[in-house]
């Protein structure tokens, strides 16, 4: 029986190989996704396998694309804002909260701390939001399935808040330039607090489940590791990099919001494989549960709006401002040239750059631990594509 | 005609032995249904405990409390379009699922429910249900070649691997399950499901227990492999959902799917079966030293109609904590009924010639039931093997651990 022509990756050298026949030894050519259970979106990856092993990979993208930044030239700086949600829909606040600070930048105004320390708590809780629905996606990838349930259901709590704070629970459109429109709703403080308590026990409950389970160990550890350097040289961010062993972390490095108040700690991890990034990020998740209960025990009272034109019209000029998301190093560069519209928005998305480890960190490894490499990678397609 | 059918009522053998073609028919049919009904009822339960499990409530929405789910999922699958990939081998594709079907049902028949409630006894049962239940392995390989699909194709490779490498481990506890047997007078072992039983009941005790921990760490690997045989998790991954889709059967769609399904879980209860028989005694009641006498006997008899009781009052339960709202007044009355229904079979149950022919099977099932609630327990707690940490378990510990068990087994059979 003849194949059709092997036509999954004509660009690629070393995936248009030669196999037309169904009985030789040749290398499989396995396409997994767009649409397939656990690629986390509309990811494509051409796998080339020699039995189990993968040999290579491709990914290819461009399945959710939108042009956001393309549409950025033709809205204003205002009228931009909410696009910025839709990019990294699962943490909409980090991605509002960086476009927002950029502009602020080029316009030279700061926002009040009142409205800077509220940004922090929302982030944070954004930061806890999308790591628990990292870490329910990735342990159903690897086969467990009920803590997808587990954090799903904590998840939920961190939504209302965002939904009685901005009425909306994913795409938020929390901030505005110069600071924040709302201010909070009566009984924010409890409800955060009450949140901290809750939560608090829930994430040892994740970890009962799966840091010291064997198979969970097995399957995580010495998978998928990358070094130090390889991520420096890749550009990769986010908790892959500190996993890694690289104490980077631009709250700390280049401290924004009000960042610079707060005393909490980076972990880092040494052997850089999926264990590590496992551990990494539950303590992340402990390490922002500190700073929003710091944050909500400072928060200073005064104005939450920074004085801010009618018409945002920034001055010529160009601008490249960069926080730290829940996956990595997420940047804006804006350049303006005078008008009410930008001239051109750049961002700069953690998942995009990390997506580019997967083939080095795949190579050599089996099959399943392609999934599980995608499922640490936390890649949102949304924002790989925009 | 009459007298065929009534000569066989007084044997104290199995149907196959007395020759007696009419009631092992009766027998076949009886287990049939049986099968078909623990198959729906095993639907219900994983989805319903899966669910409890993770914190959500599973199906609510057909009949109360989701009852009627697997029988709208069977009807769904059986109206379903037949989808059969333009590039597949059509015969073989045809054949896979009724292979693995016929296997899967076809080891009941050696499976003793009692002493004499089998369809016959072999004297190489136990054999026999560990050959007829590898063949399926050969309907899962013509499922994933005859798809002529890569994800299929991979998962059929994973499973035919998978269950070769963990029978040779579950064969090893079951030969020193056997070798327990013949610790006797004669000093001969038996193969023979109800033979191993009745072994049981003579050493009394049963084999998981004996030689303590000997027993137990054979039935631990038997435990252990039959769960990578029948492919469920944590070794799930032939059907490996989130990384070959689902694995051999990607392709099957509708009745063919819902065959391969009925296979799987038919299976689950054959291997538990066999697990039961060979370790946990069968149909025998439990502490029948340790609690005897009449009045235990009477006791324990009656737990089977106890058992049916609590679940129609469970049902009962459900009636009044049911919304009070008009629409839900149909399922309300529908749950009431299913309540009676349970509970008219607990008061059955009670009734002594019923009681005394009942509670052999009634054991059993018991049995077989606390292994798929472990089925289920393990599918929600633990995260999947990669393929080769699989064949690693498979191979370097429990091969190793089999064929330890068995020397000492024997060894310790001399030596005690």
């Amino acid at each position: 029986m003849s194949n059709p022509p092997n036509t999954l990756a004509p660009s690629h050298q070393d995936l248009s190989g030669h196999d037309q026949t169904f009985l030789d030894t040749n290398e499989l050519v396995l396409n997994m996704g767009p649409q397939h259970p656990s690629t986390h979106g509309v990811l494509r990856v051409v796998l080339k396998l020699d039995g189990e092993k993968v040999l290579g990979t491709e990914c290819i993208i461009g399945y959710l694309h939108r042009g956001v930044e393309k549409i950025a030239e033709h809205r204003t700086y205002a009228m931009f804002n909410p696009y910025v949600d839709r990019m990294d829909y699962v943490a909409a606040v980090s991605n509002g909260l960086g476009y927002c600070e950029a502009v602020e930048k080029l316009l030279n105004v700061e926002a009040p701390p009142r409205a800077r320390y509220v940004r922090v708590i929302l982030t944070e809780l954004n930061r806890l939001a999308s790591h628990m629905l990292w870490l329910g996606t990735h342990a159903l990838d690897i086969g467990a399935i009920t803590p997808l349930f587990y954090t799903f259901r904590d998840r939920e709590e961190v939504l209302k808040i965002f939904e009685k704070y901005c009425g909306a629970r994913l795409t938020t459109h929390a901030f505005r330039i110069g600071g924040c429109l709302y201010e909070t709703y009566e009984g924010f403080e409890r409800e955060v607090k009450k949140f901290l308590e809750f939560v608090t026990p829930k994430i040892g409950e994740y970890e009962e489940l799966l840091t010291t389970n064997r198979i969970w160990v097995e399957r995580t550890k010495g998978v998928g590791t990358i070094s130090a350097k390889d991520c420096v040289a890749l550009g990769v961010t986010g908790p892959v990099l500190r996993a890694s062993g690289v104490k980077w972390d631009i709250r700390k490095a280049q401290p924004y919001a009000a960042y610079a108040d707060f005393d909490f700690e980076i972990p880092i991890g040494q052997s850089g494989d999926t264990y590590d990034r496992y551990i990494v990020r539950m303590e992340e998740m402990r390490q922002s549960l500190r700073i929003i209960a710091q944050a909500i025990d400072r928060i200073p009272e005064g104005p939450i709006m920074a004085k801010v034109p009618k018409v945002i019209k920034p001055p010529v000029g160009e601008i490249y401002h960069s926080i730290e998301a829940p996956k990595g190093e997420l940047g804006y560069f804006i350049v303006s040239d005078g008008s009410t519209q930008p001239y051109r928005v750049r961002v700069r998305p953690p998942s995009f750059v990390n997506l580019q480890a997967l083939d080095l960190m795949v190579r050599d490894q089996l099959v399943a631990d392609v999934i599980a490499v995608i499922g640490t990678l936390d890649i949102v397609l949304g924002e790989v594509d925009r | 005609m009459l007298d065929y059918i009534k000569s066989y009522l007084g044997s104290s053998t199995t149907p196959g032995q007395a020759g007696n073609t009419f009631w092992a028919s009766v027998y076949i049919l009886l287990i049939f249904l049986g099968l078909s009904v623990a198959v729906i009822a095993m639907n219900w339960l994983e989805r319903k405990i899966l669910a409890h499990m993770q914190v959500r409530l599973g199906p609510m929405r057909v009949g109360p409390h989701g009852l009627l789910q697997p029988i709208a999922d069977a009807i769904k699958l059986l109206i379903k379009e037949d989808i059969m990939p333009s590039q597949a081998d059509g015969f073989v594709f045809w054949v896979a699922p009724i292979v693995v079907v016929i296997t899967a049902f076809t080891v009941f028949i050696v499976v003793p429910f009692g002493p004499t409630h089998a369809v016959t006894d072999m004297n190489i049962g136990v054999l026999f249900m560990l050959g007829v239940s590898s063949l399926s392995v050969l309907g899962i390989v013509m499922a994933g070649w005859a798809s002529n699909s890569h994800y299929p194709l991979m998962g059929a490779l994973r499973s035919s691997a998978q269950m070769v490498s963990y029978e040779i481990a579950m064969g090893l506890a079951v030969v020193s399950a056997v070798l327990m047997t013949s610790l006797n007078q004669t000093g001969t072992g038996t193969l023979s499901m109800i033979g191993i039983v009745q072994s049981q009941q003579v050493q009394q005790v049963w084999f998981a227990f004996k030689f303590f921990p000997l027993g137990l760490i054979a039935f631990f690997v038997f435990a252990v492999a039959m769960v990578a045989e029948t492919n469920r998790a944590p070794f799930d991954l032939p059907e490996a959902e989130s990384e070959l889709t689902a694995g051999f059967h990607t392709e099957y769609s509708g009745f063919r799917w819902s065959l391969f399904f009925l296979a799987e879980y038919s299976a689950m209860i054959a291997v538990s079966s066999i697990a039961v028989t060979l370790w946990l005694g069968g149909w025998l009641r439990p502490f029948p030293h340790l609690l005897s006498g009449s009045t235990w006997d009477l006791v324990f008899s009656l737990l089977a109609g106890i058992t049916f009781l609590i679940l129609g009052l469970m049902a009962f339960v459900g009636v009044f904590r049911m919304p009070k709202h008009p629409y839900f007044r149909v399922q309300t009355i529908g749950l009431a009924g299913f309540g009676v229904v349970l509970g008219l079979i607990g008061l059955l149950l009670f009734l002594p010639p019923v009681r005394d022919r009942v509670q052999d099977i009634f054991w059993f099932s018991a049995k077989v039931a606390f292994f798929m609630y472990l089925y289920i327990w393990y599918r929600g707690t633990f995260p999947r093997y990669r393929f080769d940490q699989l064949m690693k378990v498979g191979w370097k510990v429990l091969l190793p651990v089999g064929i330890g068990v068995l020397i000492l087994t024997a060894v310790a059979g001399v030596l005690l």
